[in-house]
């Protein structure tokens, strides 16, 4: 059993948990449990891997998703930001011509004359024509962009190019919508603007799906790649396992490559495994790799596009507000210094600055400075009305809270530069001289050489502790040429304008209106010393890592600025990437688990099964061993055996008292069972040794039967069983085969019926042919009909009357007894023997080994029954060399029933008759008799009948006395029964009956009178159960003639009823041992046989019977004597002989008579000379030891006429010549 | 009948019977000593000294060969297969059986193992042949006595 669990085990995909720890019995149930699971498992794995490889795809998406999510929002964000920025800035444009309407109103109050259309049309024209110019242009742009864009909202995959092409439209919308503002096209622009808003919305959102859906592809068909390669990797692991099978359903054939191959296709499967394990650990390695990279990347470009998005809307504020400052410079240049007098006084800019504060936010306060030559001091100071003052030289510029007074006056420089205008929030600086500050007058200088607006470096304000720069345009005067050189500059410079910018508030304003400010951190530096750089904003760098730095351009080109942007916190762990490459390793570790265990389990199955083999090898081997030992042992205690019998049958025949006797005899009995137990262990050894090969002689199945019968008649009587035979007519009276063992086989059906039968019922054996069973019912035989009976009647018709089981039962399963057509094959009959008991019973659970050998029903069988256990699986094995098939039914307490089949050839046609005739002389005495049998039971009645058909007699029953008697003195039978020899009465029905007996008698006696001899003889069957007394009585009052002791046999009914009769049985005997003399007398036998000894014996044995022997010792002499004509009755021919041996003697005789009876055919010899023989055919007759089917056919097929056994047995003998002279 | 003849009557039987006992002959011996009746009154003995000559003739040819230094095993076969058939024949079951062995050793070519049996069969040989002269001695001298043997049955 554990063998087929193992097997079973490499069958399919190991099961994992299913470890040979657990117990015997619980591995029969995981057996069929295994067997089951077997199949499920690789749906269960799939399943398994479709859910991870499913639950994985998932996360994937959904984490994508949140990205895309997170982006798309951002993206929103950035749009809606830069819409809000738009409107601010539209919104400033807006004010700003407020501003300048204002300024003209309070222009108009001062100096409205002064205003010419001409003059405001260059201001206009030097800010806002060229923009207004642009306006249409850009306008027949945008309808032209505007239907490439919904041109290629149809083309997707373009849809990164669109995308672009979106962001430029409307970065150059943005400038557009600033300047339509004004147009009478403002409306529809907004509108313009806010479709094309809302489309990019749209086609981000659709490109956004987009790129998601392609990331699902993406992953989906990365998954499906794996469970692909999964799947060939499985495949890969399970062919091997497939052909394992295949070596393990052939191991014979491949016994040695089996031995190797495993081991390398299992190296194979280890390296398989191990790469595959490397390949998904480096894999997930890569995986994580490519993913944080990805997140990475994707940081730094957000950072970058923040950072740059910043540092530009930085720029362009602070580009705005440098150009309000340029503007009010050249307001001043054109109020201030082209007039005459000055339309500016310091109230007017006081209040012209501060009302248009707010488009310069980011300012803290302008001032104008004016030019002065040391040469016109006084002159300046006169006309002011005050001292030009120095700044101090610590405090640099815009010092709020110093006082004006408390300064001390300018020292003596080539020039000056006092404020002279200022807004209200610097008015404090009016009078001080920007020159005097280091800062400032590079500032001053610079600034009126270059014409444009120059920076100082950052510095604290004072009064809001933040840095601030210092922007100082230069003011020339009127007539300046556009392309003038520095030193025309410096020459037509008339005054600067400076205004103050809070760099922190400006900063913070801008990173106030952008969203998510949180998540970066923004700093700004001054890197006009590359070396020390001057931050300008920011708090404190803490590093997070990632840096990205923007150059700043505040339109100074001799000052640097970078703003340096960064996460304000370290990038959170990239579970994305973890998540995943956790994943892929998980599984590939699951399936290199998976795959281990099952490479392991296939290993220790392959290791298994060479050890089973290896076991099975010896254990083979062991009962190879076995055999012969019991063989050798058996035969060596036989020998000795039977000299013990011999000695014990020498010795009860010398003059013994009475208890020596019966000591003897129970040695002798006790001897003879034990040799019959050796017999049959070495009949179980040789069968199992294959050596047993049946013979194939004549014989008479009834006769065998007979035989059984009379074995085991005194055991019957001594248990009082019934024991009764019967054998179908449609049985030949002489079959081929192998006589001992089929007397064997059923000796072992009776015997063990009779062990396992007490006291009460019987035990029937009966013989019919195979295909009677098919014959229908009306035709069938009583006796085979018995079992179809008792299944419609109650009263059970069997020999003792006790219930038996159903016979019918106990060849249901056999398989060619249905299916045989016997006409197939000429000459070969089945016969089917039932031996019924009514013992015991076979338990059920023990049915099923009933044929195991040395296994009895149970343990205590053996006890109480004794036995070894090995005759019923003696008889399979026999029943199977025969051909035939064993079964068997059987109820506990009811009986048993067992059937066997068996295969015989049928004897050639000639001679049967006449054997039977020889062999039973008395027959012919009895034939035509008749005879009346009167029994109450039928199957009983049958078997009388049988007997008593045997002996040639016609048989009537009765089934009563009474109708016997009706049928004795019935008118009609008179003729009939007065014929009638003999009357059989069984006992049963006389107890019943008894009186009708005497009338009978009385009759008969009358009878008597008329005729004595038609005296009819009756004969009581009786019992073993008839006491003497009964005995003596019945016998004495003179009512029977006889007395038939049960169970009947043929010679026991022919004793009694010569006994019966009177008739004197030794002369049947003495007629019999002649046969052989007369046979052989005077006949001239050619004996051939190189053994001297042999020869000489075989020449007693023949010379004996009356034979003229000549004895010749090879096979060349023999053909020279046989060389027709010659005067040989018969030749008997050792068939081993050097030289030549028999067949070919055979042959070459054969050959000869062909030749010499061609010869006398045409008349070339003459047949006078020796006999009138006119044919030609010498008897020859085979001497072997073993008479085996195949040595018999041969010597069939070289022209043999029959075979005698060596050294020479009687009966055997006389068979065999008694065949070859009866038909020659 | 006198004491000795008596005497000579149970030796006999006594031998017969340890011969039987010790498997030296068997059945077809005694059907072979039925075979000898006043026709042929030596029969058994003729068949014997047969078998002696035979079997001395048969062992010394199987010893020669199995001496050989190529051993042709068939031929010894050969010679064991007839020793067999004529100890078959008188019933020497001993030999027979030691016979039926050789062959096996012959089959397989064992040359030890036949040298062995040879030796155990010539070992028999003069055991039987001992017990046989014996038995013969004894008849001889029974009948000389005037008595018939008895026939065993």
């Amino acid at each position: 059993m554990s063998v087929n669990r193992k097997f079973t085990g490499s069958n399919g995909r190991m099961p994992l948990n299913s470890k040979s720890g657990k117990s015997n019995e619980a591995s029969n149930e995981s057996n069929s449990s295994l067997r089951k699971c077997k199949k499920k498992k690789p749906f269960f794995v799939w399943g398994f891997l479709g859910v991870v490889a499913l639950g994985i795809v998932w996360f994937f998406i959904s984490s994508h998703s949140d990205s895309f999510m997170l982006r798309k929002e951002k993206r929103l964000g950035d749009c809606e930001e830069r819409a809000r920025i738009l409107l601010q800035r539209h919104n400033i444009s807006k004010k700003q011509l407020h501003a300048f309407v204002s300024f003209f109103s309070v222009s108009d109050q001062i100096l409205s004359q002064c205003i010419d259309e001409r003059r405001v049309q260059k201001l206009l024209s030097s800010d806002l024509g060229n923009n207004l110019q642009m306006i249409f242009s850009e306008n027949r742009e945008f309808h032209k962009e505007h239907t490439g864009v919904t041109g290629q909202f149809e083309l997707m995959e373009q849809c990164p190019v669109l995308n672009d092409s979106v962001q430029r439209n409307l970065e150059s919308l943005l400038l557009m919508e600033k300047t339509v503002s004004l147009a009478p096209y403002s409306a529809i622009m907004s509108n313009f603007v806010k479709n094309l808003l809302h489309g990019k919305n749209i086609v981000q959102s659709w490109v956004l799906e987009l790129v998601a859906i392609q990331g699902y592809l993406t992953l989906c068909i990365g998954y499906w790649w794996i469970l692909v390669v999964i799947t060939i990797c499985c495949r890969l692991a399970g062919f091997p396992l497939f052909w394992n099978q295949k070596l393990v359903s052939q191991p014979k054939q491949s016994q040695h490559s089996a031995g190797q191959n495993p081991k390398g296709a299992g190296s194979w499967r280890k390296k398989l495994l191990v790469t595959f394990v490397l390949l998904g650990i480096v894999g997930s390695v890569w995986l994580f790799w490519h993913l944080n990279n990805d997140i990475m990347r994707r940081r730094k470009e957000m950072l970058t596009n923040m950072c740059d998005e910043r540092a530009r809307m930085l720029q362009d504020q602070f580009n705005v507000s440098m150009n309000h400052v340029h503007a009010l410079a050249i307001l001043v240049s054109t109020f201030h210094h082209s007039k005459h007098p000055s339309a500016i006084d310091q109230k007017t800019f006081g209040e012209y600055t501060e009302r248009t504060s707010f488009e310069r936010p980011l300012t803290s306060g302008v001032a104008y400075a004016l030019k002065v030559l040391h040469s016109d001091r006084e002159h300046f100071e006169k006309q002011h009305g005050w001292t030009i003052k120095k700044m101090e030289a610590e405090n640099e510029t815009l010092v709020q809270d110093c006082i004006p007074e408390n300064l001390n006056p300018a020292p003596i420089q080539d020039e000056y530069a006092p404020v002279i205008f200022a807004q209200e929030t610097v008015s404090h600086i009016v009078s001080i001289d920007m020159m005097s500050g280091k800062e400032d007058r590079e500032n001053i200088l610079r600034a009126r050489a270059t014409g444009k607006g120059v920076l100082t470096s950052p510095f604290k304000l004072l009064k809001s502790s933040h840095l601030g720069v210092v922007l100082t345009f230069a003011v020339y005067n009127a007539n300046f040429p556009p392309n003038a050189t520095p030193e025309q500059r410096i020459e037509a410079t008339v005054g600067y304008l400076g205004a103050s910018y809070d760099v922190p508030s400006l900063v913070d304003k801008l990173l106030h209106q952008l969203a998510s400010k949180q998540t970066i951190v923004v700093n700004v530096y001054d890197t006009t010393n590359a070396s020390a750089p001057i931050k300008m904003y920011g708090t404190d760098v803490i590093d997070t890592g990632l840096l990205h730095i923007s150059n700043v351009d505040f339109g100074d080109p001799t000052r640097k600025h970078e703003m340096h942007c960064r996460f304000k916190h370290k990038p959170p762990l990239p579970w994305t990437a973890i998540n995943a490459s956790v994943g892929v390793l998980v599984i590939t570790l699951l399936l290199g688990h998976i795959f281990y265990a099952a490479i392991s389990r296939i290993a220790k199955v392959e290791d298994d099964y060479r050890e089973m083999r290896e076991l099975k090898v010896r254990a083979e081997a062991a009962d190879v061993a076995k055999s012969q030992f019991l063989a050798t042992v058996s035969h060596e205690i036989r020998t000795p055996m039977n000299g013990v019998l011999g000695m014990l049958q020498m010795l009860m025949d010398t003059e013994l008292d009475e208890s020596q006797m019966d000591c003897a005899q129970t040695a002798h009995k006790s001897g003879k069972d034990l040799i019959s137990v050796i017999n049959e262990v070495l009949d179980q050894a040789k069968i199992e040794a294959g050596k047993l090969e049946l013979e194939a002689v004549e014989f008479d199945p009834r006769s065998i039967l007979d035989e059984v019968l009379s074995l085991f008649s005194g055991k019957s009587n001594e248990k009082r069983i019934e024991l009764a035979v019967y054998v179908s007519k449609r049985v030949p009276a002489v079959v081929i085969g192998d006589p001992k063992r089929f007397r064997q086989i059923i000796t072992n059906l009776v015997g063990n019926s009779l062990k396992f039968t007490h006291d009460k019922g019987h035990v029937f054996v009966s013989v019919h042919m195979a295909n009677e069973v098919e014959s229908p019912l009306h035709d069938m035989d009583v006796v085979l009909s018995q079992g179809f009976r008792d299944m419609s009647d109650i009263t059970y018709n069997t020999l003792s009357g006790i219930p038996v089981v159903n016979r019918w039962k106990s060849w249901a399963n056999f398989k060619k007894l249905s299916s045989m057509n016997l006409m197939d094959e000429s000459g070969v009959i089945q016969l089917l023997v039932t031996v019924e008991d009514t013992g015991i019973g076979i338990p059920l659970e023990a049915q099923h080994r009933i044929f195991t050998p040395f296994m009895q029903a149970d343990s205590s069988t053996s006890r109480t029954y004794g036995g070894t256990g090995i005759g019923l699986s003696i008889g399979k094995c026999l029943v199977d060399l025969m051909r035939g098939e064993i079964g068997f039914v059987s109820e506990p307490e009811i009986g048993s029933t067992f059937s066997f089949s068996a295969t015989f050839r049928m004897p050639k046609a000639s001679h049967q008759d006449t054997k039977r005739q020889q062999c039973n002389p008395f027959v012919s005495e009895c034939k035509g008799l008749r005879a009346l049998v009167v029994d109450r039971r039928k199957i009983r009645a049958e078997v009388t009948r049988y007997y008593l058909q045997r002996l040639g007699m016609s048989v009537d029953v009765a089934y009563s006395l009474n109708s016997a008697y009706s049928y004795l003195s019935g008118s009609s039978n008179k003729r009939i029964s007065q014929q009638l020899e003999m009357i059989v009465i069984d006992k049963d029905a006389l107890d019943k009956e008894s009186s009708l007996l005497y009338v009978i008698k009385k009759q008969r006696q009358n009878d008597i009178k008329r005729d004595p001899k038609s005296f009819p003889k009756i004969f009581l069957l009786a019992n073993n159960n008839l006491s003497p007394d009964e005995h003596g009585e019945l016998k004495s009052v003179g009512v029977v003639d006889g007395i038939l002791m049960k169970p009947l046999w043929f010679s026991i009914l022919i004793r009694s009823y010569r006994e019966a009769l009177g008739s004197e049985k030794k002369q049947i005997i003495r007629q019999k041992e002649p046969n052989l003399g007369n046979l052989l007398r005077q006949k001239h036998i050619l004996v051939v046989d190189d053994n001297a000894v042999n020869r000489k014996v075989a020449e007693g044995v023949l010379r004996r019977y009356g034979a003229k022997v000549t004895c010749v010792e090879g096979g060349r002499a023999a053909l020279k004597i046989l060389m027709p004509p010659h005067s040989f009755d018969a030749c008997f021919m050792d068939l081993q002989m050097p030289e030549m041996d028999g067949f070919e003697v055979t042959r070459q005789i054969r050959c000869l008579e062909k030749e010499f009876n061609e010869k006398i055919a045409r008349g070339e010899a003459s047949t006078e000379m020796f006999g009138n023989v006119a044919h030609w055919h010498m008897p020859i007759l085979a001497m072997t030891a073993d008479a085996t089917q195949a040595s018999i056919e041969e010597c069939d097929r070289c022209g043999m006429d029959d075979y005698v056994l060596k050294p020479f047995e009687e009966e055997q003998l006389y068979k065999a010549v008694a065949r070859c002279f009866g038909s020659g | 009948m006198t004491m000795d003849v008596l005497q000579l009557q149970r030796q006999l039987r006594e031998l017969q019977a340890s011969m039987h006992q010790e498997g030296f002959i068997d059945d077809q011996f005694t059907q072979l000593q039925r075979l000898q009746d006043d026709s042929s009154p030596d029969f058994v003995k003729e068949v014997v000294t047969m078998y002696f000559d035979d079997s001395e003739k048969l062992i010394d040819n199987m010893k020669k060969i199995l001496t050989q230094a190529p051993v042709d095993f068939k031929q010894v076969d050969a010679y064991v297969h007839q020793y067999k058939g004529s100890s078959a024949s008188i019933g020497a079951a001993r030999i027979k059986n030691i016979c039926m062995k050789f062959r096996n050793c012959c089959e397989n070519q064992d040359h030890e193992g036949c040298w062995r049996l040879l030796q155990q069969l010539q070992n028999e040989y003069s055991a039987l042949k001992g017990h046989l002269m014996y038995l013969f001695r004894l008849e001889q001298e029974l009948r000389s006595a005037g008595v018939k043997i008895p026939s065993l049955e």
